[in-house]
């Protein structure tokens, strides 16, 4: 992964990645494998306080404040969860908060995922990308204010 | 794997799947494998055609108009009420007040009760394995009445604890409010000795039937329940409409629920009063479309009869957990003695949104989850199950995709 590559350009590497897939089974094996490599969270955010409420899977969500980047450590009961916060975070892990704060996500229509986002499948990631946001946008204000 | 004992009903089973147009879905690219019944049941054409005929050709509101059209929409909807009320068993139509569904059915028993003196030191009885439906408006009249909910527990095999359903049983009961059936477990309740049990000291019972009357014919007056409550939906009718049916005496003693038109007697400034049962429950424009074509949902029932119905879900019973228990890691959840068509169940460790997930990509529709039973899933450690819950229209290829499904799950998630 390229650390200095922009949201856009590391969302087009994902995009290039699941294009070799024809078939759902091998995408969703892709994502599945994906989590397991995710980073495991520090055992002290695995808490109620860091939970991210889904009514089907849950999620913690770990934030780590840099000066001006953002960067987040993740985990979910339910591996396809897992495996769409590590494509997530690989994304938006170490980028200016400003950009994450208002990233598009639009890519993961393109790797035909979209659909997990949703609102309405309760997989806590919805209001997972929330919460980034509302972290990213609060790092982004702090260090606009800053002298 | 799919020769089945009833292979000479085959024939039936396709003439009646080819009633339910929603089973020739497409989903992901593949015909629906539609196990989701405990959710909501899928309507048979005559239901669909009887709504849109009701629409084209008879459409008026109901009760006090003069006119003709209103007069024969008026005769329809009770004529219906009287369907519904034969259905049940039901002494009379009077006893049957249409509502939104069991957890309107419910919640006006909940909150009519509340206003007849429902106190301190008085206790209402549900136990472990009732629908949220079947708490929460009991939790909210203890609330206010400060009244105690006392909850009878659940065996690890899926069924309800007797002994310790007769020790809580006592004077201070003011109600018996359980499940006929569970909808996580599929467990049906002993209900016909709950009621007489319950009787013997005097505490009426209201039964949440809403996942009982799809698999087995329910007769109120034989089983001489005091409330039962249930679902259109659940039924092979719309959604949005169910019963409560109440004992006549019980119902006169109850004061009104919502307030507005129909409900009345005579309305002044210096009060109002109100009218009979049922209408008495029954504020507003009702749903007329829904209980005409829950009727018609329940002459297609009748027509079909139970007893082809029940043989046909005991296999499919039958057939599902032995051909799930193929599956090494799989965990039932809910093994009670006596039990409806509903498979709850978890795969090794994988969570049950992955499984369902994976089933959805091969056009089977199970659902993942707490089911609207979070109580239940405590007492069993689990976070959820996936549920298969099967109709009289399903059949053993279905659960042969099911399980093939569920290998793949299990390769996919290992």
């Amino acid at each position: 992964m390229n650390v200095t590559a922009t949201i856009s350009n590391r969302a087009d590497e994902l995009v290039e990645e699941f294009s070799v897939f024809d078939d759902w089974m091998d995408r969703y094996q892709y994502v599945i494998d994906l989590g397991k490599e995710l980073e495991m969270i520090d055992e002290a955010y695995r808490n109620d306080a860091y939970r991210i409420r889904g009514c089907q899977a849950q999620v913690w969500l770990q934030p780590i404040p840099m000066e001006s980047t953002i960067t987040f450590k993740a985990d979910s009961d339910a591996q396809i969860t897992k495996g769409l916060i590590a494509i997530l975070l690989r994304v938006l892990n170490n980028q200016p908060a400003v950009d994450v704060a208002t990233a598009d996500l639009s890519f993961l229509d393109e790797l035909e995922l979209k659909e997990h986002l949703s609102p309405t499948r309760k997989n806590g990631l919805d209001s997972m990308i929330k919460q980034i946001r509302l972290y990213a946008a609060a790092i982004a204000a702090q260090s606009t204010v800053k002298p | 794997m799919s020769e089945s004992p009833l292979i000479t009903s085959r024939e039936k089973l396709d003439l009646v799947r080819a009633d339910f147009p929603v089973l020739a879905t497409q989903v992901h690219g593949q015909q629906i494998a539609y196990l989701d019944n405990a959710a909501t049941s899928q309507k048979p054409q005559v239901v669909i055609d009887r709504i849109s005929s009701y629409y084209q050709h008879e459409n008026a509101n109901v009760h006090r108009g003069v006119h003709t059209l209103s007069q024969i929409a008026t005769d329809t909807y009770e004529d219906s009420r009287k369907r519904i009320a034969e259905f049940i068993g039901a002494g009379s139509s009077r006893e049957v007040v249409f509502t939104r569904g069991t957890t309107d059915s419910i919640n006006l028993v909940a909150a009519c009760l509340g206003v007849q003196g429902i106190g301190a030191g008085d206790e209402i009885l549900i136990s472990e394995m009732e629908h949220h439906s079947n708490i929460v408006p009991w939790q909210l009249l203890c609330e206010r009445s400060g009244a105690k909910l006392r909850v009878i527990p659940v065996s690890e095999s899926g069924e309800l604890e007797y002994d310790e359903f007769e020790r809580m049983l006592s004077e201070r009961t003011k109600l018996v409010a359980l499940v006929h059936v569970s909808n996580s477990l599929g467990t049906i309740n002993p209900v016909r000795r709950i009621v007489s049990d319950a009787h013997v000291i005097g505490v009426p019972v209201l039964l949440d039937g809403a996942q009982a009357a799809p698999h087995m014919r329910v007769d109120v007056s034989d089983l001489d329940v005091d409330f039962y409550c249930l679902s259109s939906h659940k039924l092979f009718g719309p959604t949005g409409f169910g019963v409560l049916y109440g004992k006549a005496a019980l119902l006169e003693a109850l004061p009104p629920y919502q307030g507005g038109g129909d409900m009345i007697d005579e309305v002044d400034f210096a009060g109002t009063t109100f009218n009979e049962i049922p209408h008495k429950f029954e504020a507003g424009t009702p749903n007329i479309a829904a209980a005409i074509g829950f009727a018609t949902a329940l002459d297609y029932l009748e027509e079909l009869g139970y007893d082809w119905i029940a043989e046909q879900e005991a296999d499919l019973l039958a057939y599902s957990t032995s051909r799930l228990k193929e599956i090494e890691g799989i965990r039932i959840v809910g093994e009670a003695e006596n039990k409806a068509s509903v498979v709850s169940f978890l795969l090794g460790n994988t969570h049950p949104y992955d499984v369902g997930t994976v089933l959805d990509r091969l056009g089977i529709a199970v659902r993942t989850g707490h089911h609207c039973t979070q109580p239940l899933m405590k007492r069993y450690g689990i976070p959820g199950t996936v549920r298969a819950s099967f109709a009289f229209y399903n059949t053993r290829e279905e659960i042969d995709r099911l399980v093939s499904g569920l290998f793949k799950a299990e390769k996919m998630f290992a």
